[in-house]
Formats: C-alpha cells, sequence, structure tokens
C-alpha cells in the first residue's frame, strides 16, 4: 500500500512540471490521500520551529529532509531511488508525530473539534449511544506498538475503526491524551449520558444472570452519583462561605478548613481534578 | 463405491442445474442477506408454526406459495408480483425468527457463528469476540437487525449499510438468550475479557472522578471481580433512595450548573 501512494506522489511531481500540478503542497497531497481523513492539517509555523520536533530525530533517520519535504522547500527528484523512497516514508512518519503534538495545541484542538463535530472520525457502533461521534486516540505514544483506536465520549469505551485503511494508522500518531486533553479544552464537546442498557431476554423475561449483573452495575452507578453529589454539596459550601467573608467567625472557619482539607484530600488523588476546583 | 457414485452425484454440476434453485436458498444467499439461515421446508408447512402470522403478513397465501415454490391456484397477474415478494420476504423472515428458536436452527446458527460469519465485536476489548444477530423488537417495522456480543453484553449496530434492509423481528428478541443458554461455553470463555476497561489518560494520569470531564460511564462495563458478588443481588431489595428520577437514580445536579 505503501508503495503504491509513493508512486503516486512521484506522478504529481513529475507531471506537475507541465500541468502546473506543482502547486500542489506536500501537507495537501497527504491529507487528501485515502486513508488519511483522520489527519488535520499541522501549520507550517509549527513544522519549521525545530522545538516542536525535540527528540523526534530517534525516531525518523533523515530528520531534516522528511521535515523539509513537509514543508515543500526539498526537491525529492535529486535523490536516487533508495533515498528517494526512505525519505518519503520518513516524511509521512514525521507528519503523524508532529500531528500527535499539534492536535494538544490550542489551535490543533480547535481543527480537531471542528472534525469531531462533522463526524470524520466515524460514529459509535454502540445503539445505545445513538451515533455519538468519536475521537481518534492512541494505547502507547510510542510508535509502532499498536494502531489508532476511537474513543466514544458517550459511552467512554474503545472501540476499532470500521474501515481496515483506518485500522493501519499509527495510534501514535494521535497520542494516549488527545481526547482526555479535547474534553478538558472544550467541556461543551461532553454529550449527556445515558443510563441505557441491553439486557438480553427470552420471551420477554430477562435473563437472571444478565439482569443480576445489570442490578449490580446500577448500584455502582448509584453509589458514584451519590460521591459526586456529596462532593459538589461541599464545594457550593465553600463558595457560600467564601461568598461572606464577614460573617467569619471561628467555628465557620474550622468548618471551612475542615472541608477544604477534604477538598484537597480529593484534589491530591489526581492533578486533573484541579480545573474545577479552580472553576468554583 | 455405492457412496462415491452418490457423493459424485450430488457435486455434479450437471445434475445441479437442473435443479432449480428454490425461492428460499435464492433469498438466503442474495446480497444482504447472508445472516439467514435456510428454514426447513418441513417446518413451513407444519400450520402450527405459522399460528398468528396470518394477521402480520399482507397476501398471506400468496406469499406462502411463493415461499414453497408452489404452483399458484390462480395465475399471478404481472403487477402483483412484486407486493407479493414483498410478503412473502416478511413471511419468510417471521418464520425465519420462529425457526431459529428451535434445536434445529439454533444448532445451524452456531455453525454460523463459529466461522463469524456475523461479524466480531467492534470494542477494542472484546478481542475480537464474535457477535450474534439480534432484534430489539418482536414485531416487524421497528427496527433493523442489531449485533449483540456475549462478551460486552451490549448491542452494536451492523458496520456494513446493507444490513439496514433486514429487520430485527426477523432474528427476534429471544434467540440471543436461548443460544446462549444452550451454549454456555460461549459467554464462559468471554468472563476473562470482561475484567478490562478503558480508563481515559492525560498525560499518564488518570481523569478524577470529581472532575466535570471525569469518568461517568464506567459501571456500564464493570464487572465485579469476584463474581458471587451477584448473589447477593438476589437477596438484597432494590436500593431505594430519597430523590429519585425516571431511572431510579439519585438526582444530580447538571454539570452546567456546577461550572457556572
Amino acid at each position: 500500500m505503501g508503495d503504491k501512494s509513493i508512486d503516486q506522489k512521484v506522478d504529481y511531481y513529475t507531471d506537475g512540471s507541465e500541468s502546473g500540478l506543482s502547486e500542489e503542497y506536500w501537507v495537501d497531497w497527504f491529507l487528501r490521500a485515502k486513508g488519511n481523513e483522520y489527519f488535520c492539517e499541522v501549520d507550517e509555523d509549527f513544522i519549521t520551529d525545530r522545538f516542536n520536533l525535540t527528540g523526534l530525530s530517534t525516531e525518523v533517520s533523515h530528520l531534516q529532509y522528511a521535515a523539509e519535504l513537509i514543508t515543500d522547500a526539498l526537491d525529492l527528484d535529486s535523490f536516487q531511488d533508495p533515498v528517494r523512497q526512505e525519505i518519503d516514508a520518513d516524511a509521512k512518519h514525521l507528519y503523524g508525530l508532529i500531528h500527535a503534538r499539534y492536535i494538544l495545541t490550542p489551535r490543533g484542538l480547535t481543527k480537531m473539534m471542528e472534525k469531531y463535530k462533522l463526524a470524520h472520525f466515524g460514529k459509535c457502533p454502540r445503539v445505545n449511544c445513538y451515533f455519538n461521534p468519536l475521537l481518534p486516540v492512541g494505547l502507547y505514544d510510542v510508535a509502532g506498538q499498536s494502531s489508532v483506536k476511537l474513543y466514544c465520549t458517550k459511552c467512554e469505551d474503545l472501540y476499532i475503526p470500521k474501515s481496515t485503511r483506518h485500522a493501519n494508522i499509527d495510534g501514535a500518531y494521535f497520542g494516549t491524551s488527545f481526547p482526555a486533553m479535547i474534553l478538558q479544552a472544550f467541556p461543551q464537546l461532553l454529550p449527556t449520558k445515558t443510563n441505557e442498557r441491553h439486557v438480553p431476554t427470552i420471551f420477554g423475561f430477562k435473563m437472571h444472570e444478565h439482569a443480576k449483573w445489570a442490578r449490580w452495575q446500577d448500584k455502582q452507578r448509584q453509589e458514584m452519583n451519590k460521591r459526586i453529589q456529596q462532593y459538589n454539596k461541599e464545594q457550593q459550601n465553600i463558595q457560600q462561605l467564601k461568598a461572606q467573608p464577614n460573617n467569619s467567625t471561628p467555628s465557620v472557619q474550622s468548618q471551612q478548613s475542615q472541608t477544604k482539607s477534604q477538598s484537597q484530600q480529593s484534589q491530591s488523588r489526581s492533578p486533573s481534578a484541579q480545573p474545577q476546583v479552580e472553576a468554583a | 463405491m455405492e457412496d462415491k457414485l452418490l457423493e459424485y452425484n450430488m457435486t455434479d454440476p450437471s445434475s445441479e442445474s437442473e435443479e432449480v434453485e428454490t425461492w428460499i436458498s435464492h433469498y438466503c444467499s442474495s446480497t444482504g442477506h447472508d445472516y439467514f439461515v435456510e428454514v426447513f421446508e418441513d417446518f413451513i408447512e407444519d400450520d402450527f408454526n405459522l399460528t398468528g402470522l396470518m394477521f402480520l403478513v399482507p397476501y398471506y397465501k400468496e406469499a406462502l406459495e411463493m415461499i414453497l415454490d408452489l404452483e399458484p391456484e390462480d395465475p399471478l397477474k404481472v403487477p402483483s408480483i412484486p407486493m407479493f415478494e414483498h410478503s412473502a420476504e416478511l413471511l419468510y423472515g417471521l418464520i425465519h425468527a420462529r425457526f431459529l428458536l428451535t434445536k434445529t436452527g439454533l444448532q445451524i446458527m452456531a455453525k454460523k457463528y463459529d466461522e463469524a460469519q456475523f461479524g466480531t465485536c467492534p470494542r477494542y476489548y472484546c478481542d475480537g469476540t464474535r457477535l450474534l444477530p439480534t432484534g430489539r423488537h418482536d414485531l416487524p417495522g421497528y427496527e433493523s437487525v442489531r449485533l449483540y456480543c456475549p462478551c460486552c453484553c451490549d448491542v452494536y449496530v451492523p458496520p456494513n449499510s446493507r444490513y439496514l434492509n433486514v429487520d430485527g423481528a426477523f432474528f427476534g428478541t429471544s434467540f440471543v438468550g436461548l443460544f446462549l443458554k444452550m451454549f454456555p461455553e460461549v459467554e464462559r470463555n468471554c468472563i476473562p475479557l470482561r475484567k478490562n476497561i478503558y480508563e481515559l489518560k492525560l498525560f499518564g494520569f488518570r481523569i478524577n472522578e470529581m472532575s466535570y470531564s471525569g469518568p461517568r460511564m464506567k459501571w456500564l462495563r464493570q464487572y465485579p471481580e469476584d463474581p458471587s458478588v451477584l448473589d447477593e443481588e438476589d437477596k438484597l431489595p432494590p436500593p431505594r433512595t430519597d430523590e429519585k428520577d425516571d431511572d431510579g437514580d439519585v438526582k444530580l445536579e447538571t454539570d452546567q450548573e456546577n461550572r457556572a
């Protein structure tokens, strides 16, 4: 598959000298290629900034040439065939690795949000998710470990891409942090969760084993909701106390410090709770 | 020697071509119908198995004749043939749903299941568990066929749009349950896979449950580490809470209010 696309690309270049197709940028060609629908366009400034390429030289052997090829600063025809193909493959690999970094920046997140809204990454196959759009995610940040997977924001689960074209893309080209990052940056993307669930029935009666499991899961969910509710109440109390500093008698202060220390405890479990505390 | 001759005759292409393809085998082999099994004619000819279908299928008599490749009493008028064809497909689907619940039906489906003819689960942690076709309604016209994964116990939309024409009622709601009861090893093999749940991470850190973008759907894939916990569900009455919404859940203030 790789060889074919290289040939196609070479064709563009050779044809280009006559028909004016040389105007086409490498990035445009790459994004238009079949199977690359998940990628977004990385800004040229981002690629030319050497700082953003830190550490990639171990991954990509012809880093300099590959970066130049991506930004159309390199004439590929001046190279002999084995090297030319290597640079071409390196450029694709490099673009993927830069892409993983780029989509965590504010500009990259905005571009990916647009793609998410248009469901470029496909829709959740789960019936009870009602075709919720998916987000691409890798299982490893190191290339060559596993292919890209899709994360559903509604059921919070991981799915394999439907098409084999997409199933062959390296997961490292999107990174492990991307879905969490985009949901932190744009909380409005979070869909309302659903409690709907399928329990198999025989002649209308729920199967006992499955119904038991479902009841147990419901209990887990109710416990989780209780925990969150309690936390939210604590947060509201803190807010109220903060709003009226004049009335701060010693007893209230001690109460405040108590709740604060509680919230700090829960906060210290993970740094990601920080945004909400700040918002509160 | 005789056996060989017989075998030869059965595979002889010339003898096959003489045999006219039955309506059933034609229907099952056409595109998008590969989930169907061929229902035995004996099953269809038994009136008992067709009880009640007369009220669901228009042109019932003509449709039945068409399925069984019988010569109609009155020759069919050409314009009405598409109508009869449609009825025949509907009737065949409904008979098919009943046939699947018989022992032979389940066995034929098990063979198809072994060959993964219904595809594999799209969920990553189900690790390519084979799917089973199911409907979510027993009456036709509600929803197209869905696929059930015995590992995550969830239903999925078929990946290919050609199955959108197949009604879910043609497989029925009860088939999956009976299949799992008849072949319990299908589910038994899945239990080790059930303990894997995906957790979203940001730079290697899990998201806190109290965060507005924290995990809220963990329960959906949760399976107790010690399955004997499930037996306690039999003994205890369902948990009661003071404030309840439609799902019997504690009312949660929306995240929106919270953030404001």
